[in-house]
Protein backbone atom coordinates (compact mmCIF):
# COMPACT_ATOMS: atom_id res chain seq x y z
CA UNK A 1 0.00 0.00 0.00
CA UNK A 2 1.52 3.58 -0.71
CA UNK A 3 -0.56 5.90 0.87
CA UNK A 4 0.31 9.63 -0.49
CA UNK A 5 -0.91 12.68 1.89
CA UNK A 6 -1.61 15.62 0.09
CA UNK A 7 -3.75 19.01 0.13
CA UNK A 8 -4.46 21.58 -1.84
CA UNK A 9 -3.93 24.38 0.38
CA UNK A 10 -0.60 24.33 2.67
CA UNK A 11 -0.38 24.32 6.44
CA UNK A 12 -3.11 22.29 6.81
CA UNK A 13 -1.65 19.22 8.37
CA UNK A 14 -0.04 16.95 5.87
CA UNK A 15 3.06 16.28 7.82
CA UNK A 16 1.15 15.97 11.07
CA UNK A 17 -1.35 13.57 9.20
CA UNK A 18 1.87 11.38 7.95
CA UNK A 19 3.82 11.46 11.43
CA UNK A 20 0.86 10.75 13.77
CA UNK A 21 -0.11 7.58 11.35
CA UNK A 22 3.02 6.42 10.65
CA UNK A 23 3.54 6.36 14.41
CA UNK A 24 0.19 4.29 15.43
CA UNK A 25 0.50 1.68 12.91
CA UNK A 26 1.87 -1.72 14.18
CA UNK A 27 4.12 -2.81 11.62
CA UNK A 28 6.87 -1.47 9.55
CA UNK A 29 6.22 1.81 7.97
CA UNK A 30 8.30 3.94 5.41
CA UNK A 31 7.46 7.55 5.78
CA UNK A 32 8.73 9.65 2.41
CA UNK A 33 9.17 13.10 3.11
CA UNK A 34 8.51 14.49 -0.43
CA UNK A 35 8.16 18.28 0.25
CA UNK A 36 11.51 18.39 -0.94
CA UNK A 37 11.67 22.03 -0.46
CA UNK A 38 10.85 22.29 3.20
CA UNK A 39 11.09 18.85 4.70
CA UNK A 40 9.82 18.89 8.19
CA UNK A 41 8.94 14.84 9.25
CA UNK A 42 12.05 14.50 10.81
CA UNK A 43 11.59 17.11 13.47
CA UNK A 44 8.83 14.79 14.38
CA UNK A 45 10.78 11.28 14.96
CA UNK A 46 13.28 10.73 17.13
CA UNK A 47 15.45 8.45 15.33
CA UNK A 48 18.92 8.84 14.21
CA UNK A 49 20.18 9.32 10.95
CA UNK A 50 21.65 6.02 9.02
CA UNK A 51 22.17 7.55 5.66
CA UNK A 52 22.77 10.36 3.29
CA UNK A 53 22.85 10.06 -0.47
CA UNK A 54 24.05 13.12 -2.63
CA UNK A 55 21.51 12.91 -5.88
CA UNK A 56 22.80 14.81 -9.03
CA UNK A 57 21.31 15.07 -12.67
CA UNK A 58 23.35 15.12 -15.57
CA UNK A 59 23.45 18.14 -17.56
CA UNK A 60 25.12 18.80 -21.26
CA UNK A 61 28.89 20.10 -20.99
CA UNK A 62 29.54 21.44 -24.54
CA UNK A 63 32.76 20.82 -25.82
CA UNK A 64 33.58 24.67 -27.60
CA UNK A 65 36.40 23.23 -30.11
CA UNK A 66 33.81 20.91 -31.17
CA UNK A 67 30.94 22.51 -31.25
CA UNK A 68 30.00 24.82 -34.77
CA UNK A 69 26.88 26.85 -33.51
CA UNK A 70 24.51 24.85 -35.45
CA UNK A 71 21.65 25.52 -32.24
CA UNK A 72 20.23 22.44 -32.68
CA UNK A 73 20.61 21.56 -29.13
CA UNK A 74 19.49 25.04 -28.18
CA UNK A 75 16.01 24.43 -30.00
CA UNK A 76 15.55 21.50 -28.61
CA UNK A 77 15.80 22.36 -25.11
CA UNK A 78 11.97 23.06 -23.68
CA UNK A 79 13.43 24.88 -20.56
CA UNK A 80 15.89 27.22 -21.67
CA UNK A 81 18.64 25.90 -19.53
CA UNK A 82 21.00 26.49 -23.20
CA UNK A 83 21.28 29.31 -25.01
CA UNK A 84 23.17 30.47 -27.90
CA UNK A 85 24.61 33.34 -29.12
CA UNK A 86 26.50 32.86 -32.72
CA UNK A 87 28.98 31.00 -30.66
CA UNK A 88 28.85 27.42 -28.38
CA UNK A 89 25.71 27.51 -26.63
CA UNK A 90 25.78 28.70 -22.84
CA UNK A 91 24.59 26.39 -20.02
CA UNK A 92 22.23 26.90 -17.23
CA UNK A 93 22.08 23.77 -15.50
CA UNK A 94 19.65 25.22 -12.54
CA UNK A 95 17.35 25.18 -15.68
CA UNK A 96 18.32 21.60 -16.71
CA UNK A 97 15.44 18.82 -16.26
CA UNK A 98 18.00 16.28 -16.91
CA UNK A 99 16.32 14.83 -20.18
CA UNK A 100 19.97 14.20 -22.20
CA UNK A 101 18.04 15.45 -25.18
CA UNK A 102 20.84 17.93 -26.13
CA UNK A 103 23.11 15.26 -26.00
CA UNK A 104 21.18 13.25 -28.33
CA UNK A 105 20.83 15.83 -31.23
CA UNK A 106 24.03 17.27 -31.46
CA UNK A 107 25.35 15.77 -34.76
CA UNK A 108 28.90 17.05 -33.61
CA UNK A 109 29.73 15.05 -30.57
CA UNK A 110 30.50 18.23 -28.72
CA UNK A 111 28.20 17.34 -25.87
CA UNK A 112 28.78 15.15 -23.06
CA UNK A 113 27.31 15.10 -19.81
CA UNK A 114 28.50 15.94 -15.81
CA UNK A 115 26.59 15.25 -12.91
CA UNK A 116 25.06 18.84 -11.27
CA UNK A 117 23.83 18.02 -7.63
CA UNK A 118 20.44 18.57 -7.15
CA UNK A 119 20.04 17.98 -3.19
CA UNK A 120 20.15 14.93 -0.91
CA UNK A 121 17.76 11.92 0.03
CA UNK A 122 18.63 11.28 4.12
CA UNK A 123 17.25 7.93 5.66
CA UNK A 124 15.98 8.03 9.37
CA UNK A 125 15.21 4.86 11.56
CA UNK A 126 12.73 5.76 14.38
CA UNK A 127 11.47 2.12 15.35
CA UNK A 128 9.03 0.68 12.92
CA UNK A 129 9.26 3.47 11.05
CA UNK A 130 12.18 4.43 7.98
CA UNK A 131 11.74 8.04 6.90
CA UNK A 132 13.29 8.88 3.52
CA UNK A 133 13.69 12.73 3.48
CA UNK A 134 14.46 14.78 0.48
CA UNK A 135 15.99 18.15 0.91
CA UNK A 136 16.35 20.35 -2.12
CA UNK A 137 20.00 22.28 -2.62
CA UNK A 138 18.64 25.78 -2.39
CA UNK A 139 18.99 27.61 -5.69
CA UNK A 140 17.51 24.78 -7.45
CA UNK A 141 14.07 24.45 -8.53
CA UNK A 142 13.83 20.43 -9.57
CA UNK A 143 12.06 19.67 -6.95
CA UNK A 144 10.00 17.29 -8.98
CA UNK A 145 13.08 15.38 -10.17
CA UNK A 146 14.51 14.59 -5.90
CA UNK A 147 10.96 14.25 -5.50
CA UNK A 148 11.27 11.04 -8.05
CA UNK A 149 14.39 10.42 -6.22
CA UNK A 150 13.18 9.79 -3.30
CA UNK A 151 10.36 7.74 -4.36
CA UNK A 152 13.17 5.04 -6.31
CA UNK A 153 13.97 4.63 -2.73
CA UNK A 154 10.67 2.98 -2.21
CA UNK A 155 10.94 -0.59 -0.94
CA UNK A 156 8.50 -2.57 -2.32
CA UNK A 157 6.13 -4.73 -0.62
CA UNK A 158 6.69 -2.29 2.66
CA UNK A 159 3.91 -0.33 3.34
CA UNK A 160 4.60 3.46 2.66
CA UNK A 161 3.16 6.88 3.16
CA UNK A 162 4.28 10.06 1.47
CA UNK A 163 4.07 13.21 2.86
CA UNK A 164 3.46 15.93 -0.92
CA UNK A 165 4.15 19.29 -1.03
CA UNK A 166 1.26 21.39 -0.95
CA UNK A 167 -0.63 22.66 -3.54
CA UNK A 168 -1.56 20.88 -6.94
CA UNK A 169 1.87 22.08 -9.40
CA UNK A 170 4.39 19.29 -10.87
CA UNK A 171 6.25 18.45 -7.63
CA UNK A 172 2.93 17.55 -5.90
CA UNK A 173 1.49 15.19 -9.22
CA UNK A 174 5.09 13.78 -9.39
CA UNK A 175 4.68 12.68 -5.40
CA UNK A 176 0.99 10.97 -6.38
CA UNK A 177 1.40 9.21 -9.25
CA UNK A 178 1.40 5.66 -8.69
CA UNK A 179 -0.22 5.89 -5.03
CA UNK A 180 -2.72 3.31 -3.88
CA UNK A 181 -4.59 5.96 -2.06
CA UNK A 182 -4.48 9.61 -1.76
CA UNK A 183 -5.40 11.19 1.60
CA UNK A 184 -6.44 15.27 0.94
CA UNK A 185 -5.98 17.01 4.09
CA UNK A 186 -7.76 20.60 4.47
CA UNK A 187 -9.30 23.30 6.83
CA UNK A 188 -12.86 24.00 7.10
CA UNK A 189 -12.29 27.99 5.49
CA UNK A 190 -13.13 29.70 2.23
CA UNK A 191 -9.15 29.11 1.43
CA UNK A 192 -8.87 25.41 2.01
CA UNK A 193 -12.65 24.67 0.53
CA UNK A 194 -11.50 26.59 -2.99
CA UNK A 195 -7.46 24.39 -2.74
CA UNK A 196 -9.13 21.67 -2.08
CA UNK A 197 -11.59 21.22 -5.30
CA UNK A 198 -8.27 21.68 -6.91
CA UNK A 199 -6.77 19.21 -5.43
CA UNK A 200 -9.36 16.87 -5.73
CA UNK A 201 -9.58 17.74 -9.65
CA UNK A 202 -5.98 16.49 -9.93
CA UNK A 203 -6.51 13.64 -8.11
CA UNK A 204 -8.93 12.63 -10.66
CA UNK A 205 -7.01 13.54 -13.09
CA UNK A 206 -4.82 10.96 -11.78
CA UNK A 207 -7.32 8.45 -11.67
CA UNK A 208 -6.27 8.01 -7.99
CA UNK A 209 -8.71 6.95 -5.14
CA UNK A 210 -8.84 9.45 -2.25
CA UNK A 211 -10.87 10.76 0.55
CA UNK A 212 -10.71 13.87 2.95
CA UNK A 213 -9.39 14.66 6.29
CA UNK A 214 -10.48 18.00 7.38
CA UNK A 215 -8.08 19.22 10.20
CA UNK A 216 -8.89 22.04 12.62
CA UNK A 217 -12.78 21.33 12.51
CA UNK A 218 -14.30 24.56 14.59
CA UNK A 219 -12.43 27.38 12.98
CA UNK A 220 -14.79 27.94 10.33
CA UNK A 221 -18.05 26.26 8.88
CA UNK A 222 -19.36 23.60 7.02
CA UNK A 223 -18.66 24.49 4.01
CA UNK A 224 -16.15 21.20 2.98
CA UNK A 225 -18.00 18.78 4.45
CA UNK A 226 -21.04 19.60 2.61
CA UNK A 227 -18.92 19.72 -0.56
CA UNK A 228 -17.89 16.76 0.55
CA UNK A 229 -21.08 14.99 1.01
CA UNK A 230 -22.33 16.59 -1.87
CA UNK A 231 -19.20 15.29 -4.35
CA UNK A 232 -19.50 11.76 -2.36
CA UNK A 233 -16.10 12.17 -0.87
CA UNK A 234 -15.82 9.59 1.63
CA UNK A 235 -14.45 12.10 4.54
CA UNK A 236 -12.31 9.65 6.28
CA UNK A 237 -11.59 11.80 10.01
CA UNK A 238 -12.30 15.47 11.35
CA UNK A 239 -9.93 16.52 13.95
CA UNK A 240 -10.91 19.05 15.89
CA UNK A 241 -9.21 23.12 16.35
CA UNK A 242 -7.33 22.03 19.95
CA UNK A 243 -4.59 24.65 20.89
CA UNK A 244 -2.87 21.55 22.79
CA UNK A 245 -2.08 20.47 19.20
CA UNK A 246 -0.75 23.19 18.09
CA UNK A 247 1.34 23.47 21.08
CA UNK A 248 2.63 20.11 20.89
CA UNK A 249 3.29 20.38 17.21
CA UNK A 250 5.47 23.62 17.68
CA UNK A 251 7.53 21.43 20.26
CA UNK A 252 8.06 19.26 17.48
CA UNK A 253 6.06 16.73 19.45
CA UNK A 254 3.89 13.71 17.78
CA UNK A 255 -0.32 14.02 19.14
CA UNK A 256 -0.71 10.52 19.43
CA UNK A 257 2.32 10.72 22.02
CA UNK A 258 1.73 14.00 23.55
CA UNK A 259 -1.99 13.64 23.30
CA UNK A 260 -3.00 9.96 23.69
CA UNK A 261 -6.86 10.37 23.73
CA UNK A 262 -5.85 11.45 19.42
CA UNK A 263 -4.17 7.70 18.95
CA UNK A 264 -7.79 6.14 18.04
CA UNK A 265 -8.58 8.71 15.68
CA UNK A 266 -5.26 7.81 13.50
CA UNK A 267 -6.08 4.33 14.02
CA UNK A 268 -9.51 4.92 12.89
CA UNK A 269 -8.04 6.70 10.28
CA UNK A 270 -5.76 3.76 8.65
CA UNK A 271 -8.74 1.79 9.27
CA UNK A 272 -11.07 4.07 6.73
CA UNK A 273 -7.86 4.32 4.49
CA UNK A 274 -7.54 0.35 3.98
CA UNK A 275 -11.08 -0.33 3.88
CA UNK A 276 -11.36 2.44 1.00
CA UNK A 277 -8.38 1.43 -0.64
CA UNK A 278 -9.00 -1.77 -0.56
CA UNK A 279 -12.99 -1.52 -2.35
CA UNK A 280 -11.39 0.74 -4.61
CA UNK A 281 -8.76 -2.08 -5.99
CA UNK B 1 25.09 50.64 -33.58
CA UNK B 2 22.30 48.93 -32.32
CA UNK B 3 19.96 49.42 -29.08
CA UNK B 4 17.69 46.84 -27.88
CA UNK B 5 14.86 48.67 -25.96
CA UNK B 6 12.02 47.07 -23.88
CA UNK B 7 8.61 48.52 -24.52
CA UNK B 8 4.90 47.29 -24.69
CA UNK B 9 4.42 49.85 -27.45
CA UNK B 10 5.49 50.24 -30.90
CA UNK B 11 7.59 53.66 -31.48
CA UNK B 12 10.32 56.05 -29.65
CA UNK B 13 6.83 57.68 -27.78
CA UNK B 14 5.86 54.16 -26.03
CA UNK B 15 6.91 53.54 -22.58
CA UNK B 16 10.26 51.60 -21.18
CA UNK B 17 8.89 48.61 -20.27
CA UNK B 18 10.78 48.39 -16.52
CA UNK B 19 11.37 44.07 -17.18
CA UNK B 20 13.17 42.54 -20.03
CA UNK B 21 12.74 38.62 -19.90
CA UNK B 22 8.63 39.12 -20.26
CA UNK B 23 8.19 42.51 -21.75
CA UNK B 24 6.07 42.65 -25.27
CA UNK B 25 8.45 43.84 -27.41
CA UNK B 26 11.60 44.71 -28.14
CA UNK B 27 12.21 48.29 -30.59
CA UNK B 28 15.66 48.13 -31.82
CA UNK B 29 17.30 51.34 -32.15
CA UNK B 30 20.01 51.85 -35.37
CA UNK B 31 22.14 55.09 -34.18
CA UNK B 32 23.40 55.65 -37.62
CA UNK B 33 20.77 55.24 -39.42
CA UNK B 34 17.86 56.29 -37.14
CA UNK B 35 15.63 53.85 -37.72
CA UNK B 36 13.91 51.61 -35.89
CA UNK B 37 12.54 48.21 -35.94
CA UNK B 38 10.32 45.93 -33.49
CA UNK B 39 10.49 42.35 -32.55
CA UNK B 40 8.01 40.36 -30.89
CA UNK B 41 8.52 38.91 -27.28
CA UNK B 42 5.21 36.87 -27.34
CA UNK B 43 6.64 33.11 -27.34
CA UNK B 44 8.11 34.13 -23.87
CA UNK B 45 5.50 35.87 -22.47
CA UNK B 46 4.26 32.65 -21.36
CA UNK B 47 7.28 30.61 -20.76
CA UNK B 48 7.21 28.35 -17.70
CA UNK B 49 11.16 29.41 -17.20
CA UNK B 50 13.71 30.81 -18.73
CA UNK B 51 12.53 33.88 -19.86
CA UNK B 52 15.33 36.03 -19.42
CA UNK B 53 17.69 33.99 -21.50
CA UNK B 54 15.48 33.34 -24.48
CA UNK B 55 15.09 37.26 -24.28
CA UNK B 56 19.04 38.02 -24.39
CA UNK B 57 19.42 35.24 -27.22
CA UNK B 58 16.88 37.37 -29.46
CA UNK B 59 18.32 40.91 -28.96
CA UNK B 60 22.08 39.36 -29.69
CA UNK B 61 20.71 38.34 -32.99
CA UNK B 62 19.05 41.19 -34.02
CA UNK B 63 22.52 42.60 -33.13
CA UNK B 64 22.19 44.61 -30.52
CA UNK B 65 25.36 45.97 -29.03
CA UNK B 66 23.35 47.55 -25.82
CA UNK B 67 20.32 46.61 -23.60
CA UNK B 68 18.46 49.70 -22.35
CA UNK B 69 15.71 48.76 -19.96
CA UNK B 70 14.99 48.74 -15.88
CA UNK B 71 16.04 45.78 -14.72
CA UNK B 72 17.97 42.63 -16.00
CA UNK B 73 18.78 39.07 -14.00
CA UNK B 74 21.36 36.84 -13.84
CA UNK B 75 21.36 34.57 -16.55
CA UNK B 76 20.28 37.37 -18.82
CA UNK B 77 22.78 38.96 -17.74
CA UNK B 78 24.87 36.14 -18.31
CA UNK B 79 24.23 35.56 -21.81
CA UNK B 80 24.62 39.09 -22.79
CA UNK B 81 28.00 39.72 -21.22
CA UNK B 82 29.36 36.67 -23.11
CA UNK B 83 28.03 38.38 -25.84
CA UNK B 84 29.21 41.69 -25.52
CA UNK B 85 26.37 43.32 -25.16
CA UNK B 86 25.97 46.22 -22.46
CA UNK B 87 23.33 46.36 -20.36
CA UNK B 88 22.14 49.92 -19.13
CA UNK B 89 19.33 50.25 -16.54
CA UNK B 90 17.09 53.16 -16.47
CA UNK B 91 13.86 54.50 -14.79
CA UNK B 92 13.25 56.23 -17.90
CA UNK B 93 9.33 56.23 -18.44
CA UNK B 94 9.61 56.29 -22.68
CA UNK B 95 12.26 54.93 -24.96
CA UNK B 96 12.43 58.74 -26.47
CA UNK B 97 13.45 59.77 -22.80
CA UNK B 98 15.84 56.85 -21.95
CA UNK B 99 17.55 57.08 -25.70
CA UNK B 100 18.22 61.24 -24.71
CA UNK B 101 19.77 60.18 -21.40
CA UNK B 102 22.18 57.32 -23.43
CA UNK B 103 22.73 60.14 -25.98
CA UNK B 104 23.58 62.34 -23.17
CA UNK B 105 26.04 60.15 -21.38
CA UNK B 106 23.74 59.71 -18.09
CA UNK B 107 23.18 55.90 -18.17
CA UNK B 108 26.71 53.87 -17.00
CA UNK B 109 26.94 50.24 -18.17
CA UNK B 110 25.81 48.01 -15.36
CA UNK B 111 28.84 45.69 -13.91
CA UNK B 112 26.18 42.97 -12.79
CA UNK B 113 22.54 41.54 -12.68
CA UNK B 114 20.15 45.02 -10.90
CA UNK B 115 17.79 42.06 -9.65
CA UNK B 116 17.59 38.87 -8.34
CA UNK B 117 16.57 35.80 -10.18
CA UNK B 118 13.15 34.41 -10.03
CA UNK B 119 14.43 30.89 -8.98
CA UNK B 120 17.19 32.18 -6.58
Amino acid sequence: MILAVASGKGGTGKTSISVNLARVLDFPVQLLDCDVEEPNAHLFLHGSLIGEEEISIAVPKIDATACNACDECVDFCQFNALASFCGAPLVFPELCHGCGGCTLVCSRSAISEENFRIGVVKTFVDGHITLKSGCLDVGVSLASALVHSVKDRLEKGVTAILDAPPGTACPAVATLRGADYVVLVTEPTPFGLHDLKLAVDTVRELYLPFGVVINRVGIGDDRVQRFCSEASIPLLLEIPDDRRIAEAYSRGELIVETLPEYRAHFERLWQAITLHAGARS
Amino acid sequence: MKLAFTTSGENLESKLDPSFGRTKNFLIFDLERQTSTLISNQQNLDAAQGAGIQAAQTIVKAGAQALITGHCGPKAFRVLEAAGVKVYNTEAATIAEALARYQAGELTAAKVANVEGHWA
